[in-house]
């Protein structure tokens, strides 16, 4: 298997830590990953994506401009990824966070209100995690324990508390995910 | 078990210092490699191996602490990227011409000038070439993955010290934000001071009555003194290129079209060589892993082979002079290369490859 | 013959040449201050029975071949660069006493950021500053110390502040930085001065280990080449001319 995948949003989202432990995970499940953010000027406050890349054998290029999935938190990220996405692949994409409906007919999307998600827990920081948990549902490739080690590698020791809220909203986001477009 | 952790490239470098006995890091903040220096400064290295780590007032101050820690025979590195690699320039001649070892990481982005902080390959003439004044190379190594990051931080100084010369690991933009697991190797304790008596006997580790001072120096006002030191690097030079040269191969053996790329630009040539096979198209890669020694022997056996070479950089053409060079002649060279922090995709690389082999 | 070698006991040595200075001929000017510095330097370094702890920074100028002078391990800097290496060589070498020896072109032009920052730090080194308000070996050009109205080869017409800026005084500058721990300017024109200097000499290279920051010993020096002057007009010139702009004495001492 090899899936390609762009995570894409505001600075600020969770976009990088959401790639990195998915990444992880992945790499928990022994599988091969590669993790590129976009990185620079749009660091500060604007725009921030990664393409995370999962696959069974070694890879080459970590640089990919069409992908099997992308998850979009924002208008921008819509605008510039969606037609990048391949025939077939996958969107996962956050209502509150755009203004104009996907237009693609021949991919499947799903819909998380992880604000939502987050408020119920009572934490704002773990809006990621429940959009996490909408990819995970929609392409359960994953199991649930290699997620969990991949939340604790990735969450430095002295935040370890944190990580019951983290896989509750992962948990949460897989369950409120809404099928789109089949 | 050795234990695999997700991590940059850039991390790679500072973990991999920490957990090599490297005994110093002088560095000055600039981006893309900014996180080898917060990655130290994180770890706190001075608490448990005893490692300096310091951020300098300038490049400039940075390689010239390198110079002084180099001469007490500690293996001591920086990092930095294209603009700060200029200003080290000045420092790196004198560390050649001091016969100083050392490792330099440069994360490459794109120039001339300021330029842009995106990934770039455009200095690999400046690296590998030369930089600063005088007749004198550093040996370049081009990692291509994090993985790499990290084993070539060891190995450089093992040329390093091997043959008091400069190491520069030549890494890009890319490598360095890229991150991907990374298998970490059982942890190298640094020098002792004995170590360092029997290593580098050439050190300034203080004068005893037993021998004579040690000086360390790139100076010599005689036309004939200084002639026969460069004639004495030139021997080294050479042996370098005798026994140093290392490639990575991929589908050459029945390749009838050949890339030749490098660091980030050579995976991304694998995956086009996947695709051109994959409709047929005999295309393999040669990835030169030292660019200084330079695989031109190998590329030379090549040319009798293939139909073509394609030097793929992301630069305006800098290492298929080289090529060039290397192919003499035998075989069409051509070059495709991206600039200002643009990258290619595999598919825009085998495009450009049928139109310069008039392929459909 | 016999009287000489019976003059020649140890008990009726009263003054000798240290051991740590080498044989080789000096290639300084007769007249120049560096000869003087080097000496005491030597007799510190022998005195503190310290050679084998002892790693000296030799600039680029006229000392660039200090090296070749006294009997320790040297490392040659580029120009300017002196404190950078010293840094590093002290961080890496905390027991070793360690020292550059830099004139006013190599530290308060070139290498004012290297100097400042390596202050700024604390650095437990030693900076011995040569300032003879001159460039002496590329031959006699306009130093930032050189005085207003000062001819050299760059000024013929005398230093004018419009065109070449005015004297840099970066010893008061350097006290002024809180890693600094012992800052003083001295001379060596006469014996009385020769002693004073080689006393803050040893006082900075106790200091260095003491972890109390770096100390930096100024001695306002001669070039009677550069000048165009006999060794002995120029230590009058330099009396009456430079003392005026560069007053000698201790400027900070943080253990006093």
């Amino acid at each position: 298997m090899k899936e390609e995948i762009i995570i894409a949003g505001f600075g600020g989202q969770g976009v990088l830590s959401m790639g990195k432990i998915l990444a992880y995970s992945a790499i928990m499940q022994d599988l091969e990953v590669t993790w590129m953010p976009s990185y620079g000027p749009e660091m500060r406050g604007g725009t921030a994506n990664v393409c995370v890349i999962i696959s069974d054998k070694k890879i080459s290029s970590p640089i990919i401009t069409r992908y099997d999935t992308a998850i979009i938190l924002n208008q921008q990220s819509l605008d510039k990824f969606e037609k990048s996405i391949k025939p077939g692949g996958l969107l996962i994409y956050d209502p509150s966070g755009i203004t104009r409906a996907p237009e693609r007919t021949d991919i499947k999307i799903y819909s998380i209100d992880a604000i939502e998600v987050a408020a119920s827990i009572g934490n704002a920081k773990v809006y990621n995690m429940a959009v996490l948990g909408a990819y995970l549902k929609a392409r359960p490739f994953l199991e649930m324990k290699n997620v969990v080690k991949g939340l604790e590698k990735s969450i430095p020791a002295r935040y370890a508390d944190v990580i019951p809220k983290n896989r509750e909203a992962i948990e949460k986001g897989m369950e409120q995910a809404k099928l789109v477009l089949e | 078990m050795t234990e695999k952790i997700l991590m940059k490239g850039n991390e790679a470098i500072a973990i991999s210092a920490i957990r090599n006995g490297v005994d110093g890091y002088f560095g000055y903040p600039i981006t893309p490699q900014s996180e080898v220096m917060e990655t130290l400064m994180k770890e706190k290295p001075w608490e448990t191996t005893g490692m300096v780590v310091l951020q300098a007032e300038s490049e400039l101050s940075s390689i010239n602490m390198v110079y002084g820690g180099a001469s007490c025979g500690k293996k001591v590195m920086t990092s930095s990227s294209s603009p700060g690699i200029s200003l080290m320039c000045e420092g790196i001649s004198y560390m050649a011409g001091a016969e100083l070892p050392c490792v330099i990481v440069d994360v490459m982005r794109g120039g001339p000038g300021l330029g842009t902080i995106q990934p770039s390959q455009s200095d690999y003439s400046q690296s590998v070439k030369g930089g600063g004044h005088g007749d004198y190379h550093c040996i370049v190594i081009a990692p291509a993955s994090p993985q790499d990051m990290y084993d070539y931080v060891d190995w450089g100084f093992e040329l390093a010290f091997k043959y008091r010369n400069p190491v520069i690991i030549l890494a890009d933009g890319i490598i360095g934000q890229l991150m991907e697991k990374v298998e970490l190797h059982p942890v190298k304790p640094r020098r002792t001071a004995e170590e360092i008596l029997r290593d580098a006997p050439w050190a300034t580790t203080g004068k005893p009555a037993s021998r004579q001072r040690n000086i360390i120096t790139s100076l010599s006002l005689d036309a004939n003194t200084q002639e026969e030191f460069n004639r004495k690097l030139l021997a080294k030079y050479e042996t370098i290129k005798e026994n140093e040269v290392k490639f990575c191969e991929y589908h050459t053996e029945d390749a009838e079209y050949l890339f030749v790329a490098f660091g980030c630009s050579s995976r991304i040539c694998e995956a086009a060589t996947d695709i051109l096979r994959e409709e047929g198209i005999k295309a393999g890669l040669l990835r030169p892993v030292t660019l200084y020694p330079f695989p031109e022997k190998k590329i030379a056996g090549l040319a009798g082979q293939v139909k073509s070479m394609m030097s793929i950089e992301l630069n305006l053409g800098q290492m298929v002079e080289d090529v060039r060079l290397a192919v003499n002649g035998r075989c069409p060279v051509g070059f495709y290369g991206r600039q200002g922090g643009n990258i290619y995709t595999p598919e825009e690389i085998v495009d450009e490859f049928k139109k310069f082999n008039n392929l459909k | 013959m016999d009287i000489i070698s019976d003059i020649k006991k140890p008990e009726n040595m009263v003054y000798g040449r240290p051991a740590l200075l080498t044989d080789n001929v000096m290639h300084y000017c007769p007249g120049c201050s560096h000869g003087t510095v080097h000496k005491i330097v030597a007799e510190v370094i022998e005195e503190m029975g310290i050679q084998d702890r002892t790693i000296g920074i030799s600039p680029v100028g006229c000392s660039v071949f200090a090296y070749n002078y006294i009997d320790i391990d040297w490392q040659e800097a580029a120009h300017g660069r002196a404190p950078a290496l010293a840094t590093a060589t002290k961080r890496l070498c905390p027991d070793k006493y360690v020292f550059t020896y830099q004139g006013d072109g190599d530290l308060a032009s070139i290498g004012t950021a290297e100097i400042i920052h390596a202050c700024s730090r604390g650095e437990n080194i030693v900076v011995i500053f040569i300032n003879n308000g001159i460039y002496g070996m590329t031959g006699g050009q306009m130093a930032p110390t050189t005085l207003l109205g000062m001819k050299t080869s760059t000024t013929p017409y005398g230093r004018d502040p419009k065109l070449n800026g005015f004297p840099l005084k970066i010893t008061e500058m350097l006290a002024a930085l809180d890693g600094t721990a012992f800052i003083t300017r001295q001379s060596v024109h006469t014996a009385a001065a020769v002693r004073k200097t080689k006393n803050a000499i040893r006082k900075g290279f106790e200091y260095s280990m003491k972890d109390v920051g770096l100390s930096f010993i100024e001695v306002v020096s001669t070039c009677n080449s550069g000048w165009k002057l006999s060794p002995v007009e120029a230590n009058a010139w330099m009396v009456e001319h430079m003392f005026v702009k560069y007053p000698l004495g201790d400027i900070k001492d943080v253990l006093k």
